[in-house]
């Protein structure tokens, strides 16, 4: 429904003029399409203006790169700039010499609070700390009891009692000091930053409690309005953070970096599911690449998980990077991508895929996949796992068996032996033919020497899809790979191809080798 | 040529969908075992369950009574509903600057398009329809049809009103919706199947559907992702139903959100609605039918079915919505409204919300809520324009009497000032 950056940059790549720098027209036309990717992404209006202007800032004075084209240039420039908006300076959690250290939580009716608090404890405390909830909403029916079921599914005590919220709140810090906690975590009710009697509440609240750390919540969905909420509240309350809940949906989340521009306190935490442990500290890349529009991989994994096989599908890619993928295998495989429906349509969705395999995928006639098929079912099974038997009768066999023609089996066989040997090489780290970007890249610092499906933690967990969609970035980019193998994506640009396989020089390897994962609970 | 194309594709989507995909259940899957841990010491079975078991056979929800008010705590009669344009009034300020900036300038030039533009865009109406409007003003101001600014600002709001209009709706003023605005077809992206799609020109209309077949018990639906307000609303709608005469009983199918029943049940009691609920954890599908079923028993008029808040990128979740109006369906029930609850804060996101459950469970209506605040809500007009989708209540605070019916005209108002 709306399109990627990408998608908008790609159209009018064509017109940005390669010059020696990008100039001033071309910038402000890439930049027009900035400003309407981000705008559907629900940045605020001011904040688009000021972001753009950076980026032209960002962009005027460079050199034109060689191997990137004008658009993804532009790209990378808002990339960058955003990644350095959202994240910045992080914040530090530091303890009060003199426990407990009060956390406030603030924000519109329905944006999480009552579940962040539960997080926050639960967080706090598999870090061995000691916290206490404060169930300061008496306002919402029964906010009090889910606090408390939650404190319970969490192991964290709530304190509540009857009477209003101010004194509540005060009471429960209180209470926090006299048993010893070392954090207090106090929710309070959901209010209209417009309401003036409930934000002097929150006021008051602020005032008695002394809170060192006031964290806003924001909804990722939230459009125009973050902005004016979230001055308001940071009028009100001098806000130390700001967290940013439902990342599992597919909201672009451009609240995110309109509260981020305007506030200017850090996006601490990111909450991304209804269960108490979908809670992370935030990754400003992971947000940028969100906003962008760059991949649905949450959608793909969703649907996977759906109808495919798991432990199939697991097995089956731990196998081919062994290289101990067969033909028997790949039927196996073609099988479980076929119930996620059109094999083109899910191309698409796969991040960062270029305009050249978008488009290929487009080309994909999934009526082929039932010729690849029948080809791989007229074989036996010997036939499958050493298809080095398969001698001149047995493809005249097979093609009959299958309604093809010998030419179309020997391209089967020649080009599945490429794609095991690519894989194995992937398996092994090492640069591919043809396709440097993906051995080199991400992928091959990642698997660097493993024999097993290796622990892709990095790419993160339920909430995330910034690693993800760089690295398929790689894998996409690479479509003059697939020029190596003799296919012809997009029609009439093979030179556009060659050029972009010199990215990444073929030989770089991710610095270390190694991605060490986050450190998971 | 394409067979290898296949193969590239098949094995890269392989491998990364199973990668990512280990990663991802692996880590889901550990939290889902530590929450059944606790849950289960902490001695609830409160841990969520996907849609995995067939459908159970009709089960009885575990708490056989339902708990009947025997009178509201609060007895107060409801007071009068409040007036959209009194709870706005403190939040035109903003955008009334731009329109007043317009009014001003005395011609119409690029910086009266700028003003209109921000001043739309600033409402979440978002880039493509904001880009429509303003290119048929743009056009009718070069045709000479409108002349300065005052003009334009007159055929904007008239725009926006058609736009949101039922057929059959009279407004003051009469103007034409622009060819281009009104065809505006749906989803014809080619983006799949849509079962339960309205046309603009096909909609149900403003009212709430209520059929007076005897023997059928009604059942309005509210459905949304999570904290837009769904059980506020419901509280809400049984109070005004209560006050018209019907009688009313709340089904609580929130069973996953810790303390949903008891905040529904609150407000059974506010308005005097009697309500079912099932255990924390239980099928919600059951608990519909049950209410279906005593409700025809009883000679409840109208059930009103709360649902938990779901993200529409979920689906497990979505089928279970799919289920729970499948179930909410059979004899003697039938579903007239299913109400998409959305907060008016939201953003472009709204419209993506409205599609896919409209898609999956055939919304009738939405219900926009938090308008009180200052968040314009102008995705809805996206939501009319391209899915025929009519807003027909508005939420304007926290208690039961906050609620009014959808009036374009007095919406626009508050939108553009």
């Amino acid at each position: 429904m709306f399109d990627t950056l990408s998608d908008r940059l790609e159209r009018i790549a064509g017109r940005l003029r390669s010059r020696g720098r990008l100039n001033d027209a071309d910038l402000d036309e890439a930049l027009r399409e900035i400003r309407t990717a981000l705008l559907e992404a629900d940045v605020e209006l001011g904040v688009v203006r000021s972001f753009t202007e950076s980026v032209r800032a960002r962009c005027s004075d460079e050199v034109l790169s060689k191997s990137l084209t004008p658009g993804q240039q532009v790209v990378k420039a808002v990339h960058e700039e955003l990644v350095e908006v959202l994240g910045g300076e992080p914040l530090k959690i530091t303890y009060a010499s003199k426990p407990p250290t009060v956390v406030l939580l603030a924000g519109l009716q329905g944006s999480g609070k009552t579940t962040t608090s539960a997080k926050l404890a639960l967080w706090w405390k598999q870090q061995g700390r000691h916290p206490l909830l404060v169930a300061a909403d008496l306002q919402r029916p029964a906010a009090v009891e889910q606090l408390k079921v939650l404190g319970e599914q969490a192991g964290v005590t709530v304190f509540s009692q009857a009477g209003d919220p101010v004194s509540v709140a005060a009471a429960g810090v209180e209470e926090a000091r006299r048993i010893g906690r070392d954090l207090c975590v106090i929710d309070t009710a959901g209010r209209l930053a417009i309401d003036a009697e409930l934000m002097d509440e929150v006021r008051r609240i602020s005032q008695v409690t002394s809170p060192h750390y006031t964290f806003l919540v924001v909804d990722a969905m939230t459009g125009q309005d973050a902005v004016a909420t979230a001055t308001a509240f940071h009028e009100t309350l001098a806000l130390d953070g700001v967290i940013v809940t439902k990342l599992d949906g597919d909201a672009r989340g451009g609240a995110a970096l309109s509260v981020k521009g305007v506030v200017g306190r850090p996006i601490v935490f990111a909450s991304t599911g209804e269960k108490l442990g979908d809670f992370d500290l935030f990754h400003p890349d992971r947000m940028a690449d969100r906003i962008l529009g760059m991949g649905d991989v949450l959608t793909l994994i969703e649907q996977a998980e759906r109808t495919m096989d798991r432990d199939v599908v697991e097995r089956s890619a731990g196998r081919m990077m062994e290289g101990r993928f067969t033909l028997e295998d790949f039927l196996e495989q073609l099988q479980q991508v076929k119930k996620l429906g059109s094999l083109g349509g899910i191309m698409k969705l796969l991040p960062g895929m270029s305009k050249d395999l978008r488009q290929a995928a487009d080309q994909i006639d999934d009526r082929e996949i039932g010729r690849v098929e029948a080809m791989i079912r007229s074989m036996t099974a010997e036939e499958r796992l050493n298809p080095t038997v398969i001698d001149g009768s047995r493809r005249t066999r097979i093609a009959r068996g299958s309604g093809t023609t010998t030419q179309d089996v020997n391209q089967l066989l020649k080009q599945f032996r490429e794609m095991q040997k690519m894989m194995k090489g992937l398996g092994a780290g090492g640069a591919l033919p043809g396709m440097p970007a993906m051995g080199g890249g991400r992928l091959g610092g990642l698997l660097g020497g493993r024999r097993s499906l290796p622990d892709l933690s990095s790419l993160g967990g339920a909430g995330s899809d910034g690693d993800l969609a760089a690295l398929m970035g790689e894998i996409g980019g690479s479509s003059g790979g697939l020029e190596a193998l003799g296919v012809g994506v997009g029609a009439g640009r093979p030179t556009a191809g060659g050029a972009k396989t010199s990215r990444s020089g073929g030989k770089k390897k991710k610095k270390g080798g190694r991605v060490t994962p986050p450190k998971r609970r | 040529m394409t067979a290898v194309l296949i193969i590239v594709s098949v094995l890269l989507l392989v491998l990364v969908v199973g990668a990512a995909y280990a990663t991802v259940t692996r880590a889901r899957r550990r939290t889902f075992e530590e929450e059944a841990e606790e849950t289960a010491a902490a001695g609830r079975g409160g841990a969520r369950t996907a849609v995995k078991e067939a459908p159970p056979p009709v089960a009885a929800p575990e708490e056989a009574p339902p708990e009947a008010a025997p009178a509201p705590e609060e007895a107060a009669p409801p007071t009068g509903p409040p007036r959209l344009a009194e709870r706005l009034g403190k939040t035109r300020g903003l955008i009334a600057g731009y329109l007043g900036k317009v009014r001003s300038r005395g011609s119409v030039d690029a910086a009266t398009w700028d003003d209109l533009e921000e001043a739309l865009l600033r409402a979440d109406v978002g880039v493509a329809t904001t880009q429509a409007l303003l290119e048929d003003l743009r056009s009718r101001v070069v045709s000479r049809e409108l002349s300065g600014p005052d003009e334009v600002l007159l055929a904007l709001r008239g725009d926006l009103v058609a736009l949101l209009s039922e057929p059959g709706e009279r407004h003051h003023e009469h103007l034409a919706v622009p060819a281009d605005l009104a065809e505006e077809a749906a989803l014809d992206e080619g983006e799949g199947e849509v079962h339960h799609h309205l046309h603009h020109g096909e909609t149900t209309g403003r009212e709430l559907r209520f059929d007076d077949e005897p023997g059928v018990t009604n059942v309005w639906l509210f459905v949304g992702v999570n904290g837009v307000g769904k059980t506020t609303t419901i509280g809400k709608v049984a109070r005004q139903q209560v006050a018209d005469g019907r009688s009313v009983l709340l089904a609580a199918g929130d069973t996953f959100r810790a303390a949903a029943g008891e905040q529904l049940a609150r407000w059974g009691d506010r308005v005097g609605a009697e309500i079912v609920r099932g255990a924390e954890g239980g099928d919600p599908s059951a608990i519909v039918f049950d209410a279906v079923q005593r409700a025809s028993a009883r000679g409840n008029d109208l059930v009103l079915a709360d649902t938990a808040g779901r993200l529409h990128t979920k689906v497990n979740l979505i089928e279970e919505l799919k289920k729970i109006r499948r179930v909410a369906e059979r004899p003697p029930g039938r579903v007239t409204e299913v109400l998409l609850v959305l907060d008016a804060v939201t953003g472009q996101n709204g419209l993506v919300q409205a599609q896919q459950f409209t898609e999956a469970v055939g919304v009738t209506g939405v219900v926009l809520t938090k308008l009180d605040g200052t968040a314009k809500g102008g995705v809805v007009v996206a939501i009319q324009r391209e899915l025929g989708l009519p807003v027909k209540l508005v939420g304007l605070g926290e208690g039961p009497d906050d609620l009014v019916p959808f009036d374009p005209e007095e919406f626009v108002d508050a939108l553009i000032g």
